[in-house]
């Protein structure tokens, strides 16, 4: 629609300084993590005193750091490998039930949203000290998918929205059996979404903080909780090395959903 | 099972010989959509709900009895009392800065045309997909008495010593805000998005001054907008657990950290479970308030 200089409403420049303050306020602490992990200096300064990469360095000369690592992409591959398929299929089923049965299961699969993280963590503790399942990359998975399952079916949900599912029904009346209906004219149609909503599920994962405090420990640590313990009890530099690899991630991720996106 | 859809003119005519084929077609067809749903299903039932309403249980418990023990603590013992007002307060706090910062940028934003809106836009994106603990850790760097705010200040030689931004609830408060500010950004602007510009213009051509024809106009509208990201705040806040536990520097207790706290090194189940109760109780409550004055899609209807 038209732009606001048609509209009567104010717009001064106050309102762009205010905006950009809180846009830069939004930004800043992503901004300064690149530099602060080229920093030489042990303690927290901004801009850093000199240049090193001492904290790279130690990153990857300690193997509980590197373990975690791998341990984190580990978890977060096997969460995007699970969460999108179960995601994918809960999706196609509630766009093709009733209103009804709509409303119901989306109030069920958006729980773990609404829902406080520390509650859904202690509840999963819980159940997977009985099913032994805690330190476990199962659990860990498990655990991650549960959370990034509504993600996939929102993703999925709004793909399938502006999808015509008769599509499907068309190649069915045409003799395709229904699963080659599915993977030969709906899938590729939402296969955007379906990537989008994988690596939202693989962030979600690698992002986890709360439920991996509980689940992820002894040989299967992951990363967020190392850094959480590093960062509440004595600050380690080494954090800004691996914050820059989240970072990066992020930046890789956010940036094949747009063009995804964009495509479409 | 493909005569579905070429037989469905088949039900209109006089005899009813596809009737009962169609409802089998009908019924698999149920089946196989139960079916592809049931996975997700058992995932939650298994691993949310059945453990909270085991919660819910275990907070009525203690010694084997039931008993109300577990909330009578929280009213009687001073400590846990002070968490909940804490938590309370900096969720208000945090709830009413989204407010005010966030609404100038929402209704900017859905103005602007791109590449402007593009690039304003993901500049509210990208912190929301960065790890929460990359941002903690980088508000550590910027608060601290070193950082980069602190030696402003002491540029433009406000104070003679350094402020105390971080390790209290200013620290606190500052980080929340930051990881909702989105939260409350993005459903506000798709709200203001939508809306009818040619209201304002109908207004003025009326004769209304601006300032006039956005608070009798414009604001009301998006007021249903405002008040949906200020309830998604406001609840997000309540359980918050990194941000306090990092930036409070063991200075300030949200309800979060006691439940983690009691479970980690007690396996106190029976108290956490109490405060975990109060938690989702008062985060439903709220939802449920506003859900019954908004209309449950605007409130359920987005997404991280």
């Amino acid at each position: 629609m038209s732009t606001a200089h048609s509209t009567g409403l104010p717009r001064r420049h106050w309102l762009y300084s205010i905006v950009g303050t809180v846009l830069l306020f939004l930004v800043l602490p992503v901004c300064i993590v690149i530099p602060e992990s080229f920093s030489d200096s042990k303690y927290l300064s901004f801009p850093p005193p000199g240049f090193s990469l001492k904290w790279y360095s130690a990153f990857l000369s300690s193997d509980d750091w590197l373990s975690s690592a791998r341990a984190s992409l580990v978890a977060a591959t096997l969460t995007m490998l699970f969460a999108t398929p179960v995601g994918v299929a809960s999706a196609y089923a509630i766009s093709n039930l009733g209103p009804r049965f709509q409303r119901i299961s989306m109030a069920f699969i958006l729980l773990p949203v609404i829902v406080p993280s520390m509650l859904i963590a202690i509840g999963i503790f819980y159940v997977y000290i009985r099913l032994s399942l805690v330190n476990t990359m199962l659990g860990i998975v498990l655990a991650h998918s549960i959370l990034a399952i509504p993600f996939v079916i929102v993703t999925l949900l709004s793909a399938l929205r502006s999808f015509d599912l008769r599509q499907e029904l068309v190649a069915r009346s045409l003799g395709a059996p229904r699963f080659a209906a599915f993977w030969r004219v709906t899938l590729p149609q939402i296969r955007p979404a379906v990537i989008s909503a994988a690596l939202f599920a693989f962030i979600i994962s690698l992002d986890e903080v709360i439920v991996s405090l509980f689940v992820a420990g002894g040989n299967n640590m992951v990363l967020t909780r190392r850094m959480f313990v590093a960062l509440r009890d004595a600050l380690d530099p080494t954090i800004a090395a691996i914050s820059t690899f989240f970072v990066v991630v992020s930046l890789a991720v956010l940036g094949t959903v747009a063009l995804l996106s964009r495509k479409r | 099972m493909s005569d579905e859809a070429s037989s469905a003119g088949a039900i209109d005519g006089a005899d009813n010989v596809n009737v009962r084929p169609l409802a089998l077609v009908a019924r698999r067809e149920r089946l196989l959509m139960i079916g592809l749903f049931s996975p997700a299903f058992l995932l939650m039932a298994t691993f949310v709900v059945l453990p909270i309403a085991w919660l819910f249980y275990l907070s009525f418990v203690d010694n084997a009895q039931f008993s109300t023990v577990h909330y009578s603590r929280m009213i009687e013992y001073s400590s846990y009392y002070k968490i909940l007002l804490t938590t309370l307060r900096i969720s208000i706090i945090v709830t009413v800065i989204c407010a005010i910062a966030g609404y100038p940028v929402a209704y900017l934003l859905a103005q602007l045309a791109p590449p402007w809106s593009i690039i304003c836009l993901s500049l509210v994106v990208i912190p929301f997909w960065t790890s929460l603990l990359v941002r903690t850790y980088a508000w550590l760097v910027l608060l601290s008495s070193n950082g980069p705010i602190n030696s402003f200040v002491e540029w433009l030689s406000i104070t003679d010593k350094p402020l105390e931004l971080v390790f209290n609830e200013t620290g606190t408060v500052i980080g929340m805000v930051h990881v909702m500010l989105p939260f409350f950004i993005l459903p506000l602007y798709s709200v203001i998005k939508s809306f009818d510009w040619s209201l304002i213009q109908a207004a003025s051509s009326l004769g209304a001054p601006p300032i006039s024809a956005f608070a009798r106009v414009f604001l009301p509208l998006s007021l249903p907008g405002l008040v949906a990201g200020a309830v998604l705040v406001f609840v997000q806040s309540l359980g918050f657990f990194v941000t306090p536990a990092v930036l409070g520097g063991g200075n300030v207790t949200m309800v979060s950290m006691k439940i983690a706290s009691n479970v980690q090194n007690y396996f106190e189940w029976g108290a956490s479970s109490a405060f975990g109760v109060v938690l989702l109780i008062s985060a439903f409550g709220v939802l449920a308030i506003a859900a019954r004055m908004l209309g449950l899609e605007r409130t359920f209807g987005m997404t991280r």
